[in-house]
């Protein structure tokens, strides 16, 4: 599901038009949306937390999972928008504490996600926030972290994603909302 | 500068919330920094400008090396982020020994901008980190010795 950008809400181009595109990084053939030059745009940054706390506010949402680091940027303003907990999801020995650990693939290799136990009680409604969806594999172990403790991931939620990839995702039938799609 | 001494009311609430884990290792500012910087940024009409660890900032950078009690890390800004005479806060979760925030001072002040104040919500007195900031005001929340 996508927050159209044909002039449905006046606020996507901007948003969209603040995000640039650096080939090839981190290796040939990817093109990398950077967020950053986002962030640099005060009303079009405003804008990205106010639409994602529209969407919220009313959803009975407590949680905001925010994944490691640039999900941190956005998760804890939607979290204090909509008056849920913010939950930051990492890399391995990040976190102190006890924590619960998910492994997921790379494109070579796998790589781990931690939550913090007791971060999260059973039944919690839950969204999971991160910049960008390309395969779902980082928000698909997010979706396994939560529910492992019997939280309800209402909704995956991304600045930026491909209704493509959405197709294509392993997203454990959860939906995925995203503000705008990639440049290509 | 401490919020602390100020006695403002909602300081018990934030306190009581802030759990001490013995013997874990050192923040950075990237990225418990991220928690705090952009809603602050957002509150204020501010910019926010991520600084990262190597090789995660697309684009061109700037880097800053610091030492850390063993070995040596360094700090990443983009080019372009800051305009000079910029007014900047720096923002982290926790100010230890000072070296992060100092390295994140002088990116800054490399690109002409004017650090204000550095703002932690959590100040370790005991590491002296406030005597590094080069003069520099510092506001922090709370103490933990």
């Amino acid at each position: 599901m996508r927050a159209a950008e044909n002039g449905r809400d006046p606020r996507l181009k901007a948003i969209s038009d603040a995000i640039r595109v650096v080939p090839h990084f981190p290796k040939p053939g990817i093109m990398f949306h950077d967020i950053t030059t986002l962030l640099l745009d005060h009303k079009a940054f405003k804008d990205t937390v106010d639409l994602f706390v529209e969407r919220y506010r009313d959803m009975g949402i407590s949680i905001v999972a925010g994944i490691e680091a640039r999900g941190f940027i956005f998760g804890p303003s939607i979290a204090l928008g909509i008056g849920a907990k913010f939950i930051p999801l990492r890399k391995p020995g990040k976190l102190p504490g006890r924590v619960i650990s998910e492994p997921y693939e790379l494109e070579y290799g796998t790589d781990q996600l931690e939550m913090h136990v007791g971060a999260v009680q059973p039944g919690e409604r839950t969204i999971i926030i991160d910049d960008l969806v390309a395969t779902g594999g980082t928000l698909s172990a997010a979706i396994r972290l939560l529910e492992r403790f019997q939280a309800e991931v209402v909704e995956c939620a991304c600045v930026v994603g491909s209704p493509v990839v959405q197709g294509e995702c392993e997203l454990k039938e959860k939906p995925l909302f995203v503000l705008v799609e990639p440049h290509y | 500068m401490s919020a602390d001494k100020d006695e403002d009311p909602r300081m018990n609430g934030i306190k009581s919330k802030i759990r001490v884990v013995p013997d874990f290792p050192k923040p950075g500012i990237e990225a418990r920094g991220f928690i705090f910087g952009p809603p602050i940024a957002l509150a204020i009409g501010a910019k926010f400008v991520p600084l990262r660890k190597p090789g995660k900032l697309p684009g061109e950078i700037i880097s800053e090396d610091y030492v850390l009690e063993y070995g040596k890390d360094c700090l990443q800004m983009h080019i372009g982020a800051v305009q000079p005479e910029e007014r900047a806060l720096v923002v982290d979760d926790l100010i230890a020994t000072g070296g992060t925030l100092c390295a994140a001072m002088n990116l800054l002040e490399r690109v002409g901008a004017e650090v204000v104040e550095c703002a932690c919500v959590i100040e370790l007195p005991d590491l002296k980190g406030r005597e590094r900031l080069k003069g520099k005001p510092l506001y922090v929340l709370v103490e933990s010795h």
